[in-house]
């Protein structure tokens, strides 16, 4: 991790680099472009095909050759996967559960970030060790003791139990620190204590203000992540009080030879994360390039 | 008391006390939800303790592991199977990465349409993505079986035989993984300096030299990176065996087993036989698999040399 985060920031090359600049990263030829659309293509193909499936009637799936094109029964299909399936409380809870943690998460590693990178306390380097160890770990492998907990306190088959575990991540809190060690400058904030200014009001008026880039890039990672978690809520939850994900596997899993209708669920569930997708993917892509690693 | 006391005690409090608030909420939550459960595996993995037996728990030291390790047939199986995908995975996944970054360094028009398109399958949801691939991978109408037919060749039964289910399994990780993996890749191509390739053009090297004698060794940590990273989300896939034949009986990984990893397994100990004891045994062993898998990787990857 830290080997991505670390990497040296590439300089703006001038005068004769320019020109080697140039030789090196040569302009891209046909074979190139072709290569590229071709792995476009490769990309989007599963998700297109679902829309095309779930745009079609039930016969079309099963179909040689297979349909390609999109047809008219889109709105017909989404009208059946909620009048069969509670879907609704599937998106219902699915917001509700990305919503929070994405809002806990961001401000929570902003505060704690914070701290770990404009304040000196005893310890610090210890406990930021710890984070970035814990980020190693697949919290998975404690997935026993934690359903064992969550049923001790009778949580068990409700949404707070995917809620409260993801509330706060060690990703979070190391890439906000990451941020603010180069984004306020100390000087800044040790004017502000000059002044008499109490740390939280440093922190609510210059850190916060300044964080706003990094935070909506963690937002965006944290929402997709919450929104295609898996495994924790398939094991927590029940069947009828499912998130998005899990109402697909149970969809999936028998309770409907209807293919037409789990992709058509598997396209509704997908239309929320392709929406912030496309909206902001340009942040998206810059993110990962700059070391916002999520995994 | 002055004033300019008062205050001077608040500032000490304010900085000597108040970082420790700020960080709390972290470590609380992430004690609670995360450490706690993970160093408690260690010690339900020692007890006897299914939900089903009325008896209750109790310590039974290492009889799990002997049991897990020792005559488990199924185990293993699970266990071949995890490290079969872990190389059809990760492998393919770095190649192909490197080669879809090397064509996103070249100069493009629409670079962020192409950026974006590469990245399009990791926002995907595992669940949505393995539903859709399932069908594409039918064996009566699927339409991989559709093309494969338009080049001769017969109708692949792709969950049935254990190296399909694999080599299916593995495409839908590939697809997944490879374009995150390309755009760490490019980042780090983009700092290479240009007065490097040509030199290396000026004495005569081919593009695919170059590529393979600058581009490669300079990207090792990155590499090192992916291929660490690409190892621990290999090494416990659940979403794509799990979903590939969903069914009454998912939790096996196919009829057979033939596709039923480490992770799924620990899955059907918990949660369909419910014996929580014996599933942390299997959730310890495969943490300390993955360590060695990743350790390998890292001693692989690390050769990578510099000419």
């Amino acid at each position: 991790m830290t080997a991505v985060l670390d990497r040296p920031v590439p300089v703006r090359p001038t005068g004769p680099a320019v020109r080697a600049r140039r030789l090196a990263r040569r302009v891209a030829g046909p074979w190139t472009y072709a290569a590229l659309i071709a792995v476009l293509a490769g990309s989007a193909f599963p998700v297109y095909w679902s829309f095309v499936v779930s745009s079609q009637t039930p016969d079309a799936i099963d179909s040689v050759p297979p349909v390609l094109v999109p047809g008219g029964h889109l709105f017909e299909n989404i009208a059946r996967v909620f009048d069969t399936t509670d879907f609704a409380l599937a998106l219902m809870n699915s917001i509700i559960v990305s919503g929070t943690v994405t809002v806990s998460v961001v401000f929570f590693s902003t505060l704690a970030g914070f701290a770990f990178a404009k304040m000196k306390f005893r310890g610090r380097n210890v406990l930021l060790l710890l984070i970035i160890g814990t980020q190693a770990i697949p919290t998975e492998l404690g997935i026993i003791p934690l359903y064992m907990m969550m049923s001790d306190f009778g949580w068990a088959g409700q949404i707070h139990a995917v809620i409260v575990p993801g509330l706060v991540t060690a990703f979070g809190v190391f890439f906000m620190r990451q941020y603010f060690e180069r984004a306020i400058p100390d000087e800044l904030l040790e004017a502000g204590r000059m002044d008499g200014c109490h740390s939280l009001r440093l922190f609510w008026h210059v850190a916060l203000p300044a964080a706003r880039p990094a935070a909506a890039v963690l937002g965006l990672f944290t929402f997709m992540q919450a929104w295609n978690d898996f495994f924790w809520p398939l094991v927590v939850l029940v069947p009828e009080n499912p998130t998005v994900q899990t109402a697909l596997s149970t969809l999936a899993s028998g309770y409907t030879t209807d293919y037409t209708l789990v992709l058509t669920a598997a396209t509704i569930g997908t239309v929320p994360v392709l929406a912030v997708f496309l909206l902001f993917g340009r942040q998206i892509v810059g993110g990962i390039m700059s070391g916002a690693v999520k995994g | 008391m002055t004033l300019v006391d008062k205050t001077a005690r608040r500032h000490r409090w304010d900085t000597r006390f108040a970082p420790y608030g700020y960080v709390a909420p972290y470590f609380l939550i992430f004690g609670v939800f995360g450490l706690f459960p993970l160093l408690y595996t260690v010690w339900v993995s020692m007890q006897h303790r299914n939900l089903l037996d009325s008896g209750g728990a109790y310590l039974v030291w290492f009889r799990n592991y002997q049991q897990l390790l020792f005559a488990d047939p199924y185990f293993w199986n699970a266990m071949g199977n995890t490290l079969s995908l872990w190389l059809l995975t990760t492998v393919p996944q770095i190649l192909f990465a490197l080669f879809v970054a090397q064509l996103l360094n070249r100069r493009v028009r629409t670079r962020t349409l192409f950026r974006m398109g590469v990245i399009l399958p990791n926002i995907t949801s595992v669940a949505a993505v393995t539903i859709i691939f399932a069908q594409l991978f039918g064996r009566d109408f699927g339409l991989i079986n559709w093309v494969l037919d338009l080049f001769g060749a017969g109708h692949i039964d792709w969950q049935a035989g254990t190296a399909s289910s694999h080599i299916a399994i593995a495409v839908m990780v590939v697809w997944r993984w490879t374009g995150y993996h390309a755009l760490i890749f490019l980042a780090s191509m983009q700092a290479i300096p240009g007065s490097l390739y040509e030199a290396a053009t000026l004495d005569g090297a081919s593009g695919w030299q170059q590529f393979w004698r600058i581009t490669v060794p300079l990207l090792r940590p990155q590499i090192i990176f992916s291929t660490i990273i690409a190892t621990t989300g290999n090494m416990r896939l659940l979403a794509e065996p799990l979903l590939f034949n969903p069914g009454a009986a998912a939790a096996t990984g196919g009829s057979d087993r033939q596709f039923q990893t480490a992770a799924l397994y620990l899955y059907e100990q918990g949660f369909s036989n419910y014996d929580f004891g014996y599933s942390s045994a299997i959730a310890v062993v495969l943490a300390i698999a993955t360590i060695i898998v990743a350790g390998l990787g890292y001693l692989v990857t690390k050769r990578i040399q510099t000419e």
